[in-house]
């Protein structure tokens, strides 16, 4: 056994000596990509993971605090906020933004007619940026939205200036932008089903909702696992739509975990506990991510 | 079977009716943004219909104003050139790696150890990153667009590699070996046979990074020091000048997405399918 392990560390030794011109050049290639994704990517993950373990405010010395930021994170009462009010908001969204698209994807992949012009206009809020539309979706919360309920004899408060109902507006927004992208993957995912499917059901009576049930939904499985992984992932990062629709407010009932990561952590001072706050979320998007995959996979397979 | 036919039809009709008075939802908000943008202040009464009505004359002056307090052509070129360079990098790099990784990491351990090395970057929240590389980037000098430049490229490149990864798998391997025969480099056959071939993985790719990059405003706030902007930046900082002025944020606000609206009517087909071969793969 040690014979062969020296032998075979001595392969492994003289390996690139006897590299191929083919195998040098893949080398060549691969080094520096690989040393330019760990500078930015790598690297700052593990200073990251370093700056959490201090009491670093940004500027100035700094000193080791072992576990303390971790464990003041727990007893954080806005930490914990951000997490409940990140959560919620994800998941309520995830779930609007499935079935909407989900109902459009049918309708659209039907026989229509202006089918590429109505897909093409709703795909279009994909392609806004997500800030600019939280603006124009403020001014239509703070001044239109209390015109209309009053007309309709409600009362004419904002919602975003209420902290009960602003994280629905933000919802509402994320909604309004995903629901675009997830259309389409429905679509595409529709477009993989063969017409003798249907045929096929007919002929055992599965029509409309039946139909979708037994035999659409279960060939698209596969697109509604991407949809749930991505729209939980971006809510999950949500960043843009609080800068412009709430800042975080009010009363920091608004704050998602990237903002106050942004907010605190570069301004406010807590750049170390806010770097252990990054880690614990870099680990809950990295469990969340493994779980939904794996669940989802395994019923993929059972079908 | 012919009795349905009209039936059918019929069905579709209302479905088409649906679908229109749904488009509603998204032509609302763009159209009242159209409508704050060309209006003066003094029009805007504090009823709806003072809002949304059409203005009493359309006038470009808000624009005009919005341009100067903005900076619009300084933020635009900024933005331009931050997305085209990551394009042209994105696809240059990514390819290059999608393709060694794709070929050799069936093969060796080694190869496929980094594959999930850099496809795991997908997880990685910028969150975590944020702080680290305000410090890192400022201190090698990369305040400014090139580091945003290089941070795209390397923050796109999970993705990125496993689309030209996998797009691999439809290039026979044959090709390679027919130009290697005739004595081509590895390096010569990448350019000269894989990369041509993988055009439809470019477009892809392209039209990926670039919703990405030009829509974001996360990495310029965080990264680009001093008063430079993006499109989008310009926006969040400028908030304070538009006071209450919400005519002139308008029409800033119009500016900002009139040049991806213009590209996406350009190719919409292109971007749609795009995004959705993007998706699925």
């Amino acid at each position: 056994m040690k014979e062969n392990a020296k032998i075979k560390t001595e392969k492994k030794l003289r390996v690139p000596n006897k590299l191929s011109p083919k195998e040098r050049t893949f080398l060549f290639i691969t080094i520096p990509i690989v040393l330019l994704f760990f500078t930015f990517n790598t690297l700052p993950l593990i200073q990251g993971v370093i700056y959490s373990f201090t009491n670093f405010r940004g500027y100035g010395s700094y000193e080791w605090v072992g576990l303390r930021n971790y464990i003041d994170l727990f007893h954080d009462a806005r930490v914990g906020n951000s997490y409940l009010f990140t959560f919620k908001l994800a998941v309520v969204t995830t779930i609007i933004v499935n079935v909407i698209s989900l109902v459009l994807a049918v309708a659209l992949n039907s026989k229509i007619r202006f089918k590429n012009m109505l897909r093409g206009m709703y795909f279009l809020p994909n392609v806004l940026g997500g800030l600019v539309v939280g603006y124009i979706f403020n001014y239509f919360f703070t001044y239109i939205l209390p015109e209309l309920a009053k007309m309709m004899g409600f009362e004419g408060n904002s919602m975003l200036a209420n902290s009960g109902t602003a994280w629905f507006c933000i919802a509402v927004v994320c909604a309004w932008q995903s629901i675009a992208m997830n259309t389409i993957i429905y679509i595409s995912g529709l477009q993989t089903v063969p017409e003798d499917v249907y045929e096929a059901g007919s002929l055992d009576g599965a029509m409309g909702w039946k139909q979708f049930r037994h035999l659409t939904f279960p060939l698209i499985l596969p697109f509604f696992t991407i949809n749930l992984v991505l729209c939980m992932k971006n809510f999950l990062m949500v960043f843009d739509q609080i800068m412009s629709l709430t800042k975080g407010g009010p009363a920091q009932s608004t704050e998602s975990i990237s903002y106050l990561i942004y907010n605190n952590g570069m301004s406010g001072g807590q750049f170390g506990f806010q770097s252990a706050n990054a880690v614990v979320f870099f680990v809950v998007i990295v469990v969340i991510s493994v779980l939904q995959m794996r669940f989802l996979g395994k019923k993929e397979e059972q079908l | 079977m012919m009795e349905n036919k009209p039936k059918r039809i019929q069905k579709n009709t209302w479905v088409t009716i649906l679908l229109m008075l749904g488009l509603v939802t998204i032509l609302f908000p763009l159209y009242m943004t159209v409508m704050i943008a060309f209006k003066q202040p003094s029009e805007m009464t504090n009823s709806i219909s003072g809002i949304l009505s059409f203005p009493e004359k359309w006038s470009l002056d808000n624009f005009r104003e919005a341009m100067k307090v903005t900076d619009f052509w300084n933020s635009l070129g900024n933005s331009l050139v931050i997305t085209l360079a990551t394009i042209a990098l994105s696809i240059v790099i990514h390819s290059l790696i999608g393709y060694v990784l794709g070929r050799k990491k069936a093969r060796s351990k080694a190869y496929n150890a980094v594959y999930l090395y850099l496809v795991s970057g997908m997880f990685v929240p910028f969150a975590i990153l944020m702080m680290p590389l305000v410090k890192q980037t400022a201190h090698m000098g990369l305040a400014n667009e090139v580091g945003v430049v290089l941070l795209y490229t390397v923050f796109y490149m999970p993705m990125n590699t496993m689309l030209y990864a996998g797009y691999l798998s439809n290039l026979p391997i044959a090709l390679e070996e027919a130009a290697c025969v005739d004595g081509a480099s590895a390096w010569k056959t990448f350019w000269r046979i894989i990369f041509p071939n993988m055009r439809p993985m470019h477009a892809t790719v392209a039209i990926l990074t670039a919703l990405g990059t030009w829509n974001d405003v996360m990495t310029p706030l965080v990264i680009m020091s001093g008063d430079k902007n993006t499109l989008p930046l310009a926006q969040l900082n400028f908030q304070s000048q538009f006071g209450t002025n919400y005519n002139l944020a308008f029409a800033s606000y119009l500016l900002a997405l009139l040049p991806i609206v213009i590209f996406y009517l350009v190719c919409q087909k292109q971007i749609i399918a795009g995004v959705a071969n993007g998706a699925v793969k």
